[in-house]
């Protein structure tokens, strides 16, 4: 079977992967105007200083929006259908993700529901997933 | 308005399936076809737009075409909109007086067509791909649950935009399905991407189409009547959907919308006819919306009550659209094509003597978006 995509880091990417490989979600934000932003560049998009630096977010966040993919990407035949969604973090930057640990079925993915990141190994690298709140804490413990 | 006028425009022979044809091969058929229906030949272009692959180099050369001023904008299937813009500067500006502008895509049969994969390395490749997004079904379509969470768009409503098509299609014996369907069949129809079923999503089709572009002053030189270019507009906003501001609206398509409609000095209310591209379901529904056809949350209902469909106050999609008529791939051609025979009177379900005629068209996963105000007369 064909295998799921895997990223690989670029320069100005790295701290993001070198945090998930910590189980930390780091994401960036300016020192000049306090803006938090995602996917890692080195410009602020709000501003554009690029006086900019990483931190540790908290991992919290809600279900923005999302498809169920009955047509599945190489290496995600055996998970179809399943969730493509996009979240946004407490912070406010949104990220696209998949959904853990509950089922991938419109009745189950309740818009604006709480999310917490969790991390699956996937080649080099480790990806951030989410889970709904309370299925994070008893995986958590 | 911006000074210059399509003198001729044409599509492929047929449109649908042809795998007898490569991708430089319907190029070079819709070029040929557009310079006929011009009355002109190929030395008398000097500018050439096309995107990549295979790009204005290869067009031009395959066609014996030596360009003063090329242009190989490749932001999607909007491109085609966004070289008649360029090409009017260029025009105004002097860098060329006679533009081919050139689509031809086997997005069905893939003969000689190259195939789109995100490098592992880029935004899409670390950001996107590895969620299992793999085509546009699997991005274009995400932010619909949020519009319909907070608008009230309901699955009936997103159905009928494909009904609502149909009725157009029906009437155009080149549109690939022409039989009519329900809300029920369109619900009925496979899950491709929840919410979104097959009768939602394009078709993927092959063919072409080609413009001829020059300045107005010339108006009256060619066979066919010219079709204005009163206005014009462009934007870009994200290149990865999750960073589109707000999902339940297109910033590029209000940004390019309201640049057009300023050069041509026109409201919705001037717009006799309407083309929104139509990759999905719901892009109709963004695009009457950012357009100010009608106010936001609204659009859902107003396609539903029928005043998209034939006999409604504002006929859109007239060609079926790429949910019914074509859709290779880059359609944005297609819906210029079908504004040009509007405004000329010569559509397959022609609508009564429109003015003008805007074209709303969109790039990559609502990444571009170009528009077009095309008139009969100059304003």
């Amino acid at each position: 079977m064909a295998q799921k995509a895997v990223p690989v880091p670029t320069p100005e990417t790295q701290p993001f992967w070198d945090g998930c490989a910590a189980g930390e979600l780091r994401i960036q934000r300016c020192l000049d105007c306090d803006q938090p932003y995602f996917y890692p560049r080195p410009v602020c998009p709000a501003c554009g200083s690029d006086r900019v630096e990483w931190f540790t977010a908290s991992g919290e966040a809600t279900l923005y929006s999302y498809v169920i993919n009955h047509r599945p990407a190489p290496g995600f035949e055996d998970e179809a259908p399943y969730a493509i969604a996009v979240v946004q973090l407490a912070e406010g930057p949104r990220m696209m993700t998949n959904l853990t640990g509950v089922p991938n079925a419109p009745e189950d993915l309740v818009l604006d529901m709480p999310l917490r990141v969790t991390f699956t190994r996937r080649g080099d690298v480790s990806l951030p997933l989410f889970a709904p709140v309370s299925t994070a804490t008893e995986a958590a413990s | 308005m911006t000074g210059v006028i399509i003198a001729g425009a044409a599509e492929t022979d047929r449109v649908g399936k042809l795998s007898d044809h490569s991708t430089l091969q319907l190029h070079a058929e819709a070029a040929l076809n557009a310079v006929a229906d011009a009355g002109l030949t190929l030395k008398d272009i000097d500018g050439i737009a096309t995107v990549s692959s295979p790009g204005p180099v290869q067009i031009a050369h395959s066609l014996g075409i030596v360009p003063r001023w090329m242009d190989g904008t490749g932001v999607g299937g909007t491109s085609f909109l966004l070289h008649v813009r360029h090409a009017a500067a260029a025009i105004m500006a002097g860098y060329a007086s006679t533009v081919l502008i050139t689509h031809g895509e086997s997005g069905r049969s893939r003969v000689g067509a190259a195939r789109f994969v995100p490098a592992p390395t880029s935004i899409q490749g670390q950001f996107e791909a590895p969620y299992g997004v793999f085509g546009a079904t699997t991005a274009f379509t995400i932010p619909v649950l949020r519009y319909m969470n907070d608008y009230g768009l309901t699955h009936e409503q997103l159905a009928y935009v494909a009904v609502a098509q149909r009725r157009w299609a029906a009437k155009n014996p080149r549109a690939m399905y022409r039989d009519p369907i329900t809300v029920d069949d369109v619900l009925a129809s496979r899950l491709v991407a929840y919410p979104f079923h097959l009768l939602e999503c394009c078709l993927v089709t092959d063919g072409g189409g080609a413009l001829i572009v020059t300045l107005a002053d010339r108006a009256g030189e060619f066979p066919k009547p010219s079709v204005y270019v009163l206005g014009t507009g462009e934007s870009s906003e994200t290149p990865v959907i999750s960073q589109m501001a707000d999902f339940t609206e297109s910033q590029a398509f209000r940004l390019a919308g309201q640049a057009a409609f300023a050069e041509a000095r026109i409201g919705t209310g001037d717009v006799g006819h309407l083309m929104v591209y139509d990759a999905f379901a719901h892009l109709p529904i963004y695009g009457l919306e950012a357009l100010g056809f009608v106010p936001k949350g609204e659009a859902g209902a107003f396609i539903a009550d029928g005043n998209t469909e034939p006999g409604g106050s504002v006929p859109m999609n007239t060609n079926g659209g790429g949910l019914s008529y074509t859709h290779t791939g880059m359609y944005g051609m297609f819906a210029i094509q079908e504004s040009v025979r509007q405004i000329r009177g010569e559509a397959a379900a022609q609508v009564d003597g429109p003015e003008i005629s805007v074209v709303l068209g969109v790039g990559g996963m609502f990444a571009t978006s170009g528009v077009l105000v095309l008139g009969r007369q100059p304003r």
